[in-house]
């Protein structure tokens, strides 16, 4: 597999969002509205490349009994050196995000895709593959925030677009993610055939 | 009074699934069932409270005390994976009924993001100790609240036609916001008590 077709997959046959449904919590918690939908999206994205790099470099000296505390402690040490360089340098997503860059750790893509992809495949594959799949998550989340957003504030990436009247507020409440999720899966169902 | 303020709060206004998003891969994973969701919810009540306790000794005896408070997460996942780890193996010798009836969900309760986030939140919130464990106990009757009245709701969706387009996990997830707008009813109730409470 070339490095198009790896980042590709990633986007459109195995999206995290859509199709494997992994990372649910970060996808209905942080998309109240386009920019912190991908902020977060960003920065697993982050955190993906990185593990996954890793992961496939230390493969053949890890013995396969420990490989999934070793992939956590990889893990959580890059989560640790984001969330420090978000404190220092984008205060305001690290208010907007709040718990949930420490939770990233426990996001299901991250350690789904070093045990399916990382730990078989060579170190550039990986990255590649670490790239596809933080694309199509952050693609996910900035849909849903963009959707959400609209409905529920009237604005996109914070431009208004619709007046106060016509806003809903249930969408930027928690239903709305539930509901609003609901849908696009629906859509994208429709359009997968 | 402080306490059971905790307690309503972390069940019904704040409920972690619901309205704070934390466990939702158990809640959408294992609500197909009512004694599956059960089991699960005992698990992770178990689990919950005793990582909290730990967590919350770890932080106060070893992180602050070393000022080491940027381990926090590294600690925190390794402390949990450890003890999920322990807990199965004494669950296998102590109570083999036990253990046959919570031993599948025990490995998933690792990546679970409710145990780690709570950890998290009661460090947080500053509780002392009592106020953690009443917390996170609390917290973990929520999740069982809201996962065995989601698995109830499946069961009877089992039964209707659902339109072709939103078969599988759309419908599933329109009606978990269904159950989420019905616990925004509780909104405004943790305030109502602090003023009955005269904790103001």
């Amino acid at each position: 597999m070339n490095a198009i077709q790896i980042i590709k997959n990633g986007i459109v046959k195995e999206n995290p969002t859509f199709v494997l449904m992994l990372g649910m919590c970060p996808t209905l918690a942080t998309t109240t509205s386009a920019m912190n939908g991908m902020s977060m999206g960003l920065a697993t994205m982050a955190v993906l490349i990185c593990t996954n790099f890793v992961i496939s470099c230390l493969k053949s000296i890890t013995p396969d009994k420990v490989r999934i505390p070793v992939f956590i402690v990889v893990i959580a040490a890059f989560v640790t050196m984001l969330q420090l360089v978000i404190k220092a340098f984008l205060p305001d997503i690290d208010a907007a995000l709040g718990l949930f860059i420490p939770l990233i750790v426990v996001n299901c893509i991250i350690l789904g895709r070093a045990e399916a992809f990382a730990a078989k495949n060579s170190p550039v594959a990986s990255l590649f593959d670490g790239i596809g799949i933080g694309l199509g998550f952050t693609i996910g989340l900035t849909l849903l925030g963009i959707c959400r957003e609209i409905l529920g504030s009237g604005s996109v990436f914070g431009l208004t677009l619709l007046p106060e009247t016509y806003n809903i507020l249930l969408f930027v409440l928690p239903p709305g993610a539930f509901i609003m999720l609901g849908f696009l899966i629906a859509i994208v169902n429709k359009i997968r055939g | 009074m402080e306490y059971i303020l905790i307690f309503i709060s972390a069940i019904f206004v704040n409920n972690i699934i619901l309205s704070q998003f934390l466990g939702i891969c158990p809640f959408l994973g294992v609500s197909k069932k009512i004694d599956t969701s059960l089991g699960m919810s005992a698990a992770v009540a178990f689990v919950l409270t005793l990582a909290t306790i730990v967590t919350w000794c770890v932080q106060k005896f070893v992180l602050d005390a070393f000022g080491l408070q940027y381990l926090q997460t590294i600690a925190f996942i390794l402390v949990i994976a450890a003890l999920v780890q322990m807990v199965e193996i004494v669950l296998k010798k102590v109570s083999p009924a036990l253990y046959q009836a919570l031993g599948i969900f025990l490995p998933l309760i690792t990546t679970n993001c409710a145990v780690l986030g709570v950890a998290i939140l009661v460090i947080q919130k500053d509780f002392n100790l009592l106020q953690s464990v009443v917390y996170a106990f609390s917290t973990a009757l929520g999740f069982g609240l809201a996962l065995t009245v989601f698995a109830g709701m499946r069961e009877q969706l089992e039964l209707v036609t659902v339109p072709k387009g939103m078969r599988g996990m759309a419908i599933v997830m329109l009606s978990a916001g269904l159950l989420s707008l019905a616990f925004m009813g509780f909104s405004g109730v943790d305030g109502g008590l602090r003023v009955l409470f005269g904790l103001d």
